[in-house]
């Protein structure tokens, strides 16, 4: 191992890291976002807008995102809209998340008894006070490991940025591999960079899901 | 006087299968109407459209002057003024006993925390629950939670309570200590309309009973001639099988007959 070779280069890597954890955490900010309006959708089943939820999400969990990529940065030019690189990668991440985002949220919905909703309404709550206050908080509690293993699975995905021309940590590797040599060592870093960036997340995890446990509602949940 | 709730003629199916097939009946302010009858006679879903958790199919339901069909936009508006319990308790888990008290006061009518709180705490002690205020819903007993049910219902101040089998689901020692807490309400003049298989607490808590059957109200009257002597065949077999027959008696009685005694 070259590690004069690795300390030359590891701002380059920081650099790196850096981009593909800014636009990671966009995509994955609106990805919750588009998850929970999708979620919603369907749960309430909203006419109209909970079918074009579902199949928004048949279609983004059954493509690549590197196709979805393509399509929006060399596909939507031809139709005239010209979107940056950057914008490419956060609605190309967002559009992929939100999909996985929507059923990590519905596998939480669906898990709290219909009797919660029912005992809400019987109180006069409105639908967004019901969700609010009752359904949701009981909800995120199902999800949240979901939920967090979304975030790693699409903070992972921020690798095919390369092919919009962002300098990424994949595409920080791919340049310094290709110019000569050294193969072992920029995998080795690239490796360790995407460990470093996502561990606290497992970590968090675990965390949380470890209060959400001992906090135990008593709902399907032993204690 | 006029009636706070009037249903008229109401029909609801589901899947093509009728549950209430012409239902009406009007209830007075303070008055306990006690529904009975077998299970899948309708009585809950009964329940259940009068404060729109089903929607009805024909007829009409109103509250007051505000009709009830299940799909206005604001039906929030018309629940927060009945309130109704269920066999499950369905507490909101996630919340102390007391933050389970006063969402729907605060969220809902937008009453003040503190003068919530004070009234709810005396409602508490009342049923025998204040020190469990801030316990979590999971460490109580199934009576102790109907009871914070009950009194979550009540901080609404509702013109209407509705109860379906909310002793269904409790261990035998626990029913009365909920029904006590019902007794109480009746005496105070809530207005209720009540689904049970208790028959003694229907019979103590009734101004009318109405026995249904196959989706319509096959009798109705007072709770003492109903109980002592019902009119329909039908409900008189249905009282009947709340009583049982002595088994030793049976034993006895069969002595005489040879071969009796061995498993047919």
């Amino acid at each position: 191992m070259d590690w004069g070779f690795i300390g030359s280069h590891i701002t380059d890597y920081t650099a790196g890291a850096w981009v593909t954890l800014r636009f990671g955490l966009y995509g994955v900010i609106c990805s919750l976002v588009l998850g929970l309006l999708c979620c919603l959708a369907r749960y309430f089943r909203v006419p109209v807008l909970k079918s074009i939820a579902h199949g928004y999400i048949e279609l983004a969990r059954n493509t690549p995102l590197l196709v979805q990529l393509f399509f929006l940065y060399a596909g939507l030019p031809r139709v005239g809209i010209r979107l940056s690189a950057e914008a490419c990668a956060v609605i190309g991440l967002t559009f992929l998340g939100g999909a996985y985002m929507s059923e990590a949220f519905r596998s939480g919905l669906e898990s709290v008894d219909k009797s919660q909703r029912e005992a809400g309404e019987c109180l006069g709550l409105t639908r967004a006070q019901n969700i609010r206050y009752v359904l949701l908080p009981q909800a995120l509690a199902t999800a949240v490991p979901a939920l967090f293993a979304n975030v790693i699975f699409l903070i992972k995905e921020t690798s095919m940025f390369s092919v919009l021309a962002m300098m990424d940590l994949m595409n920080v590797a791919d340049t310094l591999r290709t110019s000569g040599g050294h193969t072992v060592e920029v995998l080795f870093m690239l490796a360790a960079a995407y460990l470093v960036l996502l561990l606290p997340v497992s970590l968090a995890a675990t965390l949380t899901e470890r209060r959400l446990r001992y906090a135990g509602f008593g709902n399907q949940r032993t204690v | 006087m006029e009636p706070i709730l009037r249903v008229k003629d109401i029909h609801k199916s589901f899947d093509g299968t009728g549950v209430l097939k012409g239902v009406s009946l009007e209830i007075h302010e303070g008055e306990v109407v006690v529904i009975i009858g077998p299970s899948g006679c309708g009585k809950s879903t009964l329940l259940r459209c009068i404060n729109g958790l089903e929607r009805i199919d024909r007829g009409e339901i109103l509250l007051r002057d505000r009709r009830i069909s299940g799909l206005e936009k604001d039906m929030h508006l018309v629940r927060q003024k009945i309130g109704m319990v269920f066999q499950s308790y369905d507490l909101f888990p996630h919340m102390k006993v007391m933050d389970n008290l006063l969402l729907g006061p605060t969220k809902a009518l937008k009453r003040s925390r503190e003068e919530t709180e004070a009234e709810a705490m005396q409602m508490l002690s009342r049923v025998g629950l204040a020190d469990k205020a801030q316990a979590l819903p999971r460490t109580l007993s199934g009576g102790q939670k109907q009871r914070v049910a009950l009194v979550r219902a009540m901080l609404m101040h509702p013109e209407l309570l509705l109860l379906d089998e909310i002793t269904a689901a409790l261990d035998p020692e626990m029913v009365s200590e909920v029904l006590n807490v019902v007794i109480d309400l009746a005496e105070e003049g809530m207005t209720m309309a009540i689904v049970t298989h208790e028959m003694r607490f229907a019979e103590a808590v009734a101004d009318r009973v109405l026995f249904m059957e196959d989706g319509v109200i096959a009798e109705e009257g007072g709770p003492e001639e109903f109980f002592r002597e019902p009119r329909t065949e039908r409900a008189r077999q249905f009282l009947q099988s709340f009583t049982y027959a002595s088994a030793r008696k049976k034993e006895k009685a069969d002595s005489g007959n040879p071969g009796s005694g061995k498993i047919r």
